[in-house]
């Protein structure tokens, strides 16, 4: 008798245990190259700090606007913005988050090394008003501050002072600082231990405001383990054995058998992420070629033969399997100012590309070499072995330069490229987002060109952009419907597709499905 | 040399491989393999490392006698388009390229410090041994994954793509040296006291004559069958390698980094992809080491 008491202790007592741990282990391909909430403007970074961080105004699973850690806001004059903040919200380490954070956390993003500065890049200053009262001063009167402010997250200042971490690493110069391994949000989860690449856990933050609000009373996840596995197989592998809940890019070859494996689902939906192959044209000789005294992709007519070279169809059905959406222009239809007529592609023509390059010059072609990164967008490796082989045979011979994402970005942000892919995501959800940061001159400040790591430069781009900046209604509208033509003829970029990302997870774990590709556990559920 | 060839054929050699089917078997499997390597620009149907020749509109089809296959790729193709066929012929190249050198590498290393260690004997034979009995505790593709680690965070990434191929040789190498060592010293032991090396030395030869002219080719007998059982094992450790993605450059894949990048395409259904690759390595691996068990019996007289 005593025996069986105890037995049935035993069994409450693990099956407490059970109910009690609610755990998602979570994989993806690649590993976030810093914890520095404003160092690196990559999704593969944000998608595990907008679990430990929040910023002052949140998304909704549609990805519109909500009250974050601050509960409203007000356009008070055209260039000041009034924020009023939550109360009674602590950090993960005890201090209180009060305005002066906010000043912090805005100056700290608008630092020299930090990455965040599209975002940021009208504010003049924050100021206090109150502890719980917050001004931003633009300096010309912004509209959609608080679509960027979404992707701004909150720092303590303290904290970071003392620490000193009152800038943002400088992932340039591959600097080491405290935020690069720690962090000390307000967010849904803390970080409880981080091993670079393999493996990052986080814990519920049962403090944390947002559990009492509507979209998160049924969430209860109470742990996250993140494991970035590189191998498609491998992935899938661990997955179907239970090793793993939630895969958030399976391999697209493996998607047909997933939707028919017992107890797994696939959610499906369309990314708002477009794909293209960036040149550098500002460089009088390249550092990747044959060619020396020019530099060919300054010439329009090489720009174009490349781009009749790729058969994005082919791309699409094979490499893609048919998930992804090819596209001519530069955002995804999702994107406010997007214009139909403008999203059309130059048509795959080896003919057309080979007259091109004589004609520009090079009756026999060149060599360059192409960089990509092998673990950050769905199929990239692939993607550009296949754009490889297409530009060979029109005669421009490459070399595919595929490294993981975190010495790729390092790459490419120092310009230490000729041509490369790259896939960006729109935020904001507006056209000014993606022409500043990718094809305004990039000229050192802050916001423009942050992302133009070709350095194309265009007056008449410049010139657009400022128009979008500044005016509103149809007025802005007919700026980037002609910007948008601008970008289709002088071709600064060879836009590839629009991503279509399946998520796949385990049966019992329910969370929506998020276009912008970031996983939100805050609105989980362990069955 | 008819003179050499007629002495061959009455050799025990020749008498105990005749009487061999497996052997004869796995020398047949053996020369395919390499005569496939060796000849793979004639023979190949299509050359893998030329994109230009690419066409992704035939990636994925299965093998010639699949209903949606395709004559011209008798193993069907991989994601890009390349023929599995001529991936396999050429990948074998570098796996038997890297096979050779690292086990030529290790021979010659653990040959001449075996030699020195029995002959010279003392506190070079302990420090010596004492090294090859550590590195004998670690598993040698640990070693191996080791040096080509340190290689790799030593040199910048686009030097190192350029010598991938002599890193990835001498890392193989450097970790199977203590086998050839320890063997050449107990030969050497033996030999160092015979009666014809100590008249050499009483005639005033020089020690690194004595070991090289005398003591080496007294020794080298089971020499040659530790080499011929390596190169099997150095084939597998290139593949190893490889298949982790840490061997050769993927712009030139050995065997190892077709099964990896097949691999990917297991779980859908692209079967071919991975296993004719791996079927190539099994063929080859296997057959030498048949041939290397052969050659132990035939040169040992005590198991006749």
């Amino acid at each position: 008798m005593r025996k069986w008491a105890l037995a049935a202790a035993m069994a409450a007592l693990f099956g407490m245990g059970a109910a009690e741990a609610r755990t998602v282990r979570w994989a993806a391909s690649g590993d976030p190259n810093t914890m520095d909430p404003h160092s690196q403007n990559v999704g593969t970074v944000t998608m595990v700090l907008q679990q430990i961080y929040d910023a002052l105004i949140a998304r909704n699973p549609q990805l519109g606007l909500a009250p974050g850690l601050a509960t409203r806001w007000e356009q008070q004059e055209p260039n000041r913005w009034r924020f009023w903040l939550r109360d009674g919200v602590r950090f993960h380490e005890g201090e209180a988050f009060t305005a002066d954070d906010v000043v912090f956390s805005i100056t700290r993003a608008l630092a020299p090394t930090s990455n965040f500065g599209i975002f940021v890049d009208t504010i003049e200053r924050a100021e206090q008003v109150e502890p719980l009262v917050v001004d931003i001063i633009t300096k010309t009167p912004d509209p959609i501050l608080p679509n960027k402010l979404a992707s701004i997250f909150m720092m303590s200042r303290s904290w970071s002072e003392r620490n000193n971490a009152p800038r943002p690493q400088n992932t340039r110069a591959r600097e080491e600082i405290f935020t690069v391994r720690n962090t000390n949000g307000t967010g849904a989860f803390r970080l409880q231990s981080r091993e670079a690449d393999v493996r990052t856990v986080l814990a519920r933050n049962a403090d944390w405001w947002g559990w009492r609000e509507e979209d998160s009373r049924e969430a209860n996840v109470t742990e996250i383990v993140f494991r970035p596995i590189g191998s498609d197989a491998t992935r899938i592998a661990a997955l179907l054995s239970g090793e793993v809940d939630f895969v958030l890019d399976p391999p697209l070859q493996d998607l047909t058998r997933l939707r028919a494996a017992q107890g797994i689902r696939v959610l499906e939906g369309p990314e708002v992420r477009s794909l293209y192959l960036v040149f550098d044209t500002h460089r009088d000789e390249l550092l990747y070629s044959d060619v020396r005294g020019r530099n060919p992709f300054r010439d329009l007519r090489v720009r174009q033969a490349l781009y009749h070279a790729v058969d994005i169809q082919a791309i699409h059905r094979t490499t893609m399997r048919g998930q992804s959406v090819p596209t001519g222009t530069l955002f995804p239809p999702q994107v406010n100012g997007y214009v139909q007529a403008e999203d059309v592609r130059l048509p795959h023509d080896q003919a057309r590309a080979r007259a091109l390059l004589t004609e520009a010059g090079y009756p026999n072609g060149f060599q360059i070499t192409l960089d990509c990164s092998n673990n950050r967008y769905i199929n990239d490796e692939q993607i550009c072995q296949a754009i490889a082989a297409m530009w060979a045979r029109v005669g421009v011979r490459t070399q595919l330069n595929a490294m993981p994402l975190a010495p790729f970005f390092a790459k490419i942000q120092r310009e230490d490229t000729s041509v490369y892919m790259l896939g960006w995501g729109v935020p904001t959800l507006d056209a000014l987002y993606s022409f500043q940061s990718l094809l305004a001159t990039r000229n050192g400040a802050q916001g423009d060109g942050i992302w133009n790591y070709g350095r194309y430069s265009n007056p008449q781009m410049d010139a657009l952009i400022q128009r979008m900046k500044t005016e509103t209604g149809e007025a802005r509208q007919a700026a980037v419907t002609e910007a948008l033509r601008l970008y289709r003829t002088d071709v600064p970029h060879i836009p590839l597709h629009h991503q279509m990302i399946p998520w796949a997870l385990r049966a019992h774990i329910q969370m929506p499905h998020m276009a912008n590709n970031q996983p939100f556990f805050r609105w989980a559920r362990v069955n | 040399m008819s003179g050499a060839i007629a002495r061959f054929r009455d050799s025990d050699l020749w008498w105990s491989f005749k009487r061999s089917p497996v052997t004869i078997l796995s020398a047949v499997v053996a020369l395919i393999c390499v005569g496939g390597a060796l000849l793979a620009p004639f023979i190949a149907p299509h050359d893998p490392f030329d994109l230009a020749s690419l066409n992704l509109g035939d990636a994925f089809k299965p093998p010639a006698w699949d209903e949606m296959g395709d004559a011209i790729y008798p193993l069907g193709t991989d994601d890009q388009g390349r023929d599995v066929l001529s991936a396999i012929l050429y990948g074998a190249r570098i796996s038997l390229l890297v096979g050779f050198c690292a086990t030529a590498f290790a021979t010659i290393f653990g040959v001449s410090l075996g030699l020195l260690a029995g002959y010279i004997g003392g506190a070079v034979d302990s420090v010596l041994m004492r090294i090859a009995d550590i590195q004998l505790t670690f598993p040698s593709i640990l070693v191996a994954l080791l040096v080509d680690g340190v290689v790799r965070a030593a040199v910048p990434r686009e030097v190192h793509d350029q010598i991938a191929l002599f890193v990835v040789v001498f890392a193989i190498g450097i970790s199977e040296w203590p086998k050839f060592a320890r063997t050449v010293r107990g030969s050497t032991l033996v030999e160092r006291n015979k009666e014809y090396v100590l008249a050499a030395r009483v005639i005033g030869v020089p020690s690194l004559r004595i070991m090289a002219s005398h003591v080496l080719p007294n020794v080298l007998g089971p020499v040659l069958v530790i080499a011929t059982l390596n190169l099997g094992l150095a084939i597998l450790a290139e593949a190893t390698l490889s298949f982790l993605g840490v061997g050769v450059p993927p712009t030139q894949p050995s065997l190892g980094t077709l099964i990896r990048i097949g691999n990917d395409f297991l779980f859908s259904g692209e079967w071919w992809i991975a296993i004719f690759p791996g079927l190539s390595l099994v063929a080859m691996v296997l057959s030498v080491n048949l041939l290397g068990d052969w050659l132990r019996d035939a040169l040992n007289p005590k198991l006749r």
